[in-house]
């Protein structure tokens, strides 16, 4: 960052320039800086709003957006805002346990289909294939429906059903690295297998699995918001996005637009958020990248 | 000594062999060639002297014992590619002390710059790169080199520098050394002694010495003796 190469024709002058967005990681770091500053934000929200709104006031029922119910109101007389701050707090609860879940179990099964041999890499892999070849969605009502459904059956469905392709990929990283002529002088230069996982192996894998994590993030809540939208899992009165995306479509036809189209707007924001996260993430540890 | 004796590989319990029968014995402070064309198993048979493979038959020695499997190897390779063999994500300061801290004195006969060493692999050029690679295998502990092609991608200065340096190296320190190319004036210059090995139809167990090869003068050899034994 000290030492950053200016471009000619950069279009930031005066105030971009003294926030360094003249520079490629400086801008990388602000959109990371940004997307945790819309996390934050979710959290602070959902404090500040309390549960007040989720009230019903009948007096105030069907209000278009205004100040002092900045995303309306729905048929009950709820605020719609703290319902969506809610719902959005409630995705990312989920949306953290499944993808730690999801991640840490591709990492085991990852590390462990390239190291212990034939018969263990053939067993993945099959998982791997079935777990692929089944409709995500199917899978995840099948999952949700064992797991005996409810909320408990929501999570326990996103986060056992996002592993796969984070496997294989760490997979292929560990046979890819084990086999590297780099990792094999090492070993032939005295370093013991630890020293090698350690100083070799886990430098490139912890970004992979970092990011890989980080990316499952959207995929999860949407996910949740899919299944809560079809009505599996969460009861109807918890505030969860998809919840509130599927009631609004009663109300689709009779002008409330912002019982949908807000609430949307708000997970589609903070699936994006996560999305730039990851991306700007593996810019700056890849060191192809990193310096520029 | 480092010996080889009845080695041979193949790939898989089944593969076709790529060599058999392969002897070879290089004494301390000595330079031995391998000459043959390509896809003969120049480098295969390079990674078994350096414990990189098992051999499949026969077996190294080094002093009458086998390589050790753990610890620092006294048989090290320095490979054909050396974007290969270094951590692309590393800074090269730590690739080159993987092993051992490499004196000043080295560093500087290679030519290695102070300012490389803050860098990341792919800002360097092949020839710096490769430098690096050397100066990683020669620690204290090395006995016998096994250079696969070592220099096959750089112009011949740098080429000439680089082989001068490690040769003053293995001269002061009496390490061995093998030397795959399939450069014949490059190994006439450097060998004291080269195994050519034969055509497609010969392989590499149709191994002999190439007496019309030998040198002698190790680098310091006249130049005219190189170009004729070449030509």
């Amino acid at each position: 960052m000290t030492q950053c190469a200016t471009l000619v024709t950069t279009p930031f002058r005066g105030f971009g320039r003294l926030l360094g967005l003249d520079c490629r990681r400086t801008r990388l770091l602000w959109a990371v800086g940004i997307c945790l500053g819309v996390f934050a934000g979710i959290f602070a929200l959902a404090a500040g709003l309390g549960t007040a709104g989720l009230d019903p006031h009948l007096a105030v029922r069907n209000q278009a957006p205004s100040l002092a119910h900045p995303f309306g109101t729905d048929p009950l007389g709820r605020d719609m805002l703290t319902r969506t701050v809610r719902g959005l707090l409630l995705s990312l609860k989920v949306g953290l346990l499944a993808s730690l879940v999801s991640s840490v179990l591709a990492l085991v099964l990852g590390v462990a289909s390239a190291t212990f041999g034939r018969a263990v890499d053939a067993v993945v892999n099959w998982l791997v294939d079935i777990f692929m070849t089944i409709p995500h969605l199917v899978l995840l009502i099948l999952i949700s429906f064992a797991a005996g459904g409810g909320s408990r059956g929501v999570i326990v469905a996103v986060a056992f059903s996002h592993w796969p392709a984070l496997t294989r990929i760490i997979r292929s990283e560990v046979l890819q690295l084990r086999g590297a002529l780099y990792v094999r002088t090492a070993r032939r230069l005295g370093r013991s297998h630890w020293e090698i996982a350690r100083t070799h192996l886990l430098p490139h894998l912890l970004p992979q699995f970092l990011i890989g994590l980080i990316l499952l993030f959207p995929h999860a809540i949407l996910h949740e918001a899919a299944l809560s939208f079809l009505g599996i899992g969460l009861s109807p009165h918890t505030p969860a996005v998809g919840i509130l995306l599927s009631e609004s479509m009663r109300h689709l036809s009779t002008g409330y637009w912002w019982l949908g189209i807000l609430p949307g707007a708000a997970l589609m924001l903070m699936v994006k958020c996560f999305d730039i996260l990851g991306t700007n993430i593996d810019r700056l540890s890849d060191p192809r990248t990193a310096q520029e | 000594m480092l010996e080889a004796i009845d080695l041979g590989y193949r790939f898989g319990s089944s593969g076709p062999w790529l060599f058999q029968g392969m002897n070879i014995r290089i004494g301390p402070g000595e330079v031995v060639g391998l000459f043959g064309p390509s896809g003969l198993g120049k480098t295969t048979f390079g990674h078994l002297l350096g414990g990189y493979l098992a051999p499949a038959q026969g077996r190294v020695l080094l002093g009458g014992a086998a390589l050790p499997v753990r610890g620092y190897c006294p048989v090290q390779c320095v490979h054909q590619h050396p974007e290969l063999s270094v951590n692309p994500r590393w800074r090269l300061g730590r690739t080159l002390r993987e092993a051992y801290d490499p004196p000043e004195a080295l560093l500087d006969s290679l030519g290695i710059a102070a300012a490389w060493l803050s860098r990341y692999p792919h800002e360097l050029s092949g020839g710096e790169l490769q430098r690096i690679a050397v100066a990683r295998a020669l620690g204290p502990g090395t006995r016998y080199l096994v250079a696969d092609e070592m220099t096959a991608m750089l112009d011949a200065i740098t080429q000439a520098h680089i082989w001068r340096a490690v040769m003053d190296h293995c001269r002061e320190n009496g390490v061995g050394a093998l030397v795959i190319s399939h450069d014949e004036a490059l190994l006439a210059r450097l060998c004291s002694r080269v195994i050519a090995c034969g055509g497609v139809t010969g392989g590499m167990s149709a191994a002999v010495d190439l007496a019309g090869m030998e040198s002698g003068e190790g680098f310091a050899g006249d130049r005219a003796q190189a170009a004729g034994s070449a030509a």
